[in-house]
């Protein structure tokens, strides 16, 4: 009736035909297109980056001279500032990593082992609500409450004391309530998953409440502990913005790798700058392996 | 030494860069140069200026500093944008920058018609030609402008004009009318006895804030020599850089954003500290308890630059809107706004309070030699000297960031 001949299959079926037996033609077809926005956007931007951090810019004219030189990152090593700049930006990071850990723990518990589903349910979204918001419109919040004249300082007053005022205590403190979503979310889940049978076996062979978190409860959560740490310390080492809002004088790396990329327009060296988190990421990421937490996630 | 005479050592210094500067980097930027050109020497990119206006694009986009294009969204009543917008049909979209350094890359992007651009932007932006010459005759407004501020080394390059000229004035020292008694008139408030206010003070994030401390040293320690603050050897820019070092500790945070720094005003958190006129109008419209005045030492400042791009596609509009910036009545509203004196001479009936252009010294050329416009510090001494290096911008953000630590 179509005119076709019905022992010549339709080329829909011919292809479906060549792909049943080719596997192999299959899979590079299903990934081909992953596989591209992989290596070229993501490796490629990486690759870019590595790559004109040999480079230098004209001084006067702001040129990128492109010839291969070594002064970036020679600069970056030898300089004291970096140092202190990498070491301070390390240390905030360290800081708003164990302080999230510490605040998202007892609260992922209680969401996942004491409340009902119902209240869990609540809280999960409670949780999210601070997220909802612009970064920028929180930050600025703080930066108003911890002004000289802000809320901090007026609750303050009356016990005697007064406000970190703009700095890195300022800038740990906003930190760590802009990213402790990021924290609590993953050790919810992981308690999520951890069976209410061993909490009981555990309470059966006589161990107290502490005991059992202690020796049962922390062990299996520790996985789920270290993907929130990769979350927020990654977060804080590459955050310029809250710092530049509510901490005063002081500058991250960050700041460093805006200020040669912005204002300095020598993106050569913002590009080496830029490779000191990588870095500082690598090595974190080998420490978290080592300890074998990622074998469990 | 005049003003003048410094500006042409300013222009011979350049001129000796780009001749030394063409034999080891010829790759980096002009691939037009012949090669015979070398010898001729500071030659920016070969590149025309408009012959004549075509239809205006309907569109312009204007990198400026923050009062320069005000569209009535600040203040209702404070609008020159609308006008122009009306008139030519061309869409205005501004994008104001905290620093030179911004307005020079943003300018790099290519995405901007027009700039604002100050004395330590513009030769930058000719040299690496982002911007291109501008034809005067097709800027009727420009006959207007002060002969002072015509064909001057920061805004042409060998008899061809690069820029239309906006406006200048002098960076002040703010302080909080509450809390700094007595008001003060040295800049030695912000460095040598910035302790009294330690934790409030605030300066400028630019590396170009390190002539604010050299003009200070210029005063206070003539042992060091500096004739000028855009000109420091090893040993004079050293001293800069300490003095900055030690004001460190007593600054609560530097500002480039204008909107921060009000803030910072108006809460307390800074009481003193260097400023615009425009950021002590709008903190005193937001009833902050401030004032601001012009040291006993003078200041550094700006001669600003009208300049349009090499890759604008609007350059109709944008020659409009050089023209239309500068023309008597809205050249009043943007100097009475941002507090500066008008490049054109007519303005100065058109203001506002008649006695603007005389309070921002507008024709006083005596007044404006006590004022270092903001220029690019270069390695051969703008002062003239000629046995000595003098650290270049490169040495200045460097120096900037071990400043800020």
């Amino acid at each position: 009736m179509s005119g076709q001949d019905p022992r010549q299959p339709s080329p829909r079926r011919r292809l479906s035909g060549v792909l049943h037996r080719h596997p192999l033609l299959r899979l590079a077809l299903l990934l081909v297109a992953p596989m591209v926005v992989l290596v070229v956007v993501y490796l490629g931007a990486l690759a870019m980056l590595l790559v004109s951090a040999f480079w230098t810019t004209d001084d006067f004219t702001g040129e990128v001279v492109r010839e291969p030189t070594l002064d970036n990152i020679r600069a970056i090593v030898t300089s004291g500032t970096y140092r202190t700049v990498t070491l301070r930006t390390i240390g905030v990071a360290a800081a708003v990593t164990v302080i999230c850990a510490v605040l998202a723990f007892p609260i992922a518990l209680f969401m996942a082992k004491v409340v009902s589903l119902r209240t869990r349910r609540v809280l999960v979204v409670l949780l999210l609500t601070p997220l909802w918001a612009s970064y920028l419109v929180k930050a600025f919040a703080w930066r108003a409450m911890l002004a000289g004249d802000g809320v901090v300082n007026w609750a303050l007053d009356p016990v005697g004391l007064s406000g970190p005022g703009f700095g890195l205590t300022a800038t740990v403190i906003v930190l760590t309530y802009l990213w402790l979503p990021f924290m609590v979310l993953p050790i919810y889940a992981g308690l999520e998953r951890l069976p209410d049978s061993m909490l009981e076996a555990s309470s059966d062979l006589g161990a107290k409440a502490g005991r059992t978190v202690r020796s049962v409860v922390l062990p299996l959560a520790f996985p789920a502990v270290v993907a929130g740490a990769i979350f927020t310390f990654s977060l804080s080492l590459g955050d310029y913005i809250a710092v530049q809002i509510v901490g005063g004088k002081s500058q991250l790396i960050g700041n460093l790798i805006q200020g040669n990329a912005g204002a300095a327009n020598n993106l050569p060296l913002a590009a080496a700058l830029a490779g000191v988190p990588v870095v500082i990421m690598v090595v974190f990421l080998l420490a978290v392996r080592r300890t074998g937490a990622l074998d469990n996630l | 030494m005049t003003r003048t005479k410094l500006l042409a050592v300013t222009a011979a210094a350049l001129l000796a860069l780009s001749a030394c500067g063409g034999d080891d980097a010829d790759d980096s930027t002009d691939a037009s140069d012949d090669t015979s050109a070398t010898a001729q020497a500071f030659t920016p990119p070969d590149l025309k200026a408009l012959t004549e206006l075509g239809e205006p694009e309907g569109e312009l986009n204007i990198v400026a500093w923050a009062g320069y294009a005000e569209d009535g969204t600040t203040d209702p009543s404070v609008d020159w944008v609308t006008p122009f917008e009306e008139e030519t049909g061309c869409e205005v979209n501004v994008k104001t920058a905290p620093t030179s350094d911004d307005m020079v890359s943003l300018m790099k992007t290519g995405q901007y018609d027009v700039v604002s651009a100050s004395g330590d932007a513009s030769l930058r932006l000719i040299a690496s030609g982002d911007v291109e010459p501008v034809n005067l005759d097709l800027v009727p407004n420009y006959v207007d402008v002060f002969d002072a501020l015509k064909m001057q080394p920061w805004n042409s390059v060998a008899g061809v004009a690069y820029g239309i000229p906006h406006g200048r004035g002098a960076n002040l020292l703010m302080y909080r009318t509450d809390e700094v008694s007595p008001a003060p008139d040295s800049w030695g408030a912000v460095f040598d006895d910035a302790s009294t206010y330690s934790g409030n003070v605030t300066a400028y994030d630019s590396p170009i804030y390190i002539a604010d401390a050299a003009l200070y040293l210029m005063a206070t320690q003539p042992d060091l020599g500096i004739k000028n603050p855009y000109a420091l050897d090893d040993k004079q820019f050293t001293a800069a850089v300490d003095l900055l070092k030690a004001q460190n500790e007593h600054i609560g945070e530097y500002w480039s954003d204008y909107t921060k720094e009000i803030q910072a005003f108006k809460n307390g958190d800074s009481v003193i500290g260097t400023t615009w006129q425009i950021i002590v109008n709008l903190a005193q419209l937001d009833k902050a308890k401030v004032d601001a005045v012009l040291p006993s030492e003078g200041a550094t400042g700006w001669s600003d630059t009208w300049m349009v791009s090499a890759k604008s596609e609007h350059k109709t509009c944008a020659y409009l809107w050089m023209d239309h910036i500068i023309s008597p009545t809205a050249n009043a509203q943007v100097a009475e706004w941002f507090g500066e004196a008008p490049a054109n001479e007519k303005a100065c009936a058109e203001t506002a309070d008649k006695s603007h252009c005389d309070t921002f010294h507008a024709a006083d050329e005596a007044y404006f030699d006590q004022v270092w416009y903001w220029t690019t510090p270069i390695t051969q001494c703008l002062d003239g000297r000629t046995d000595v290096q003098c650290k270049d911008y490169g040495d200045w953000t460097t120096a900037w960031q071990e400043i800020k630590g």
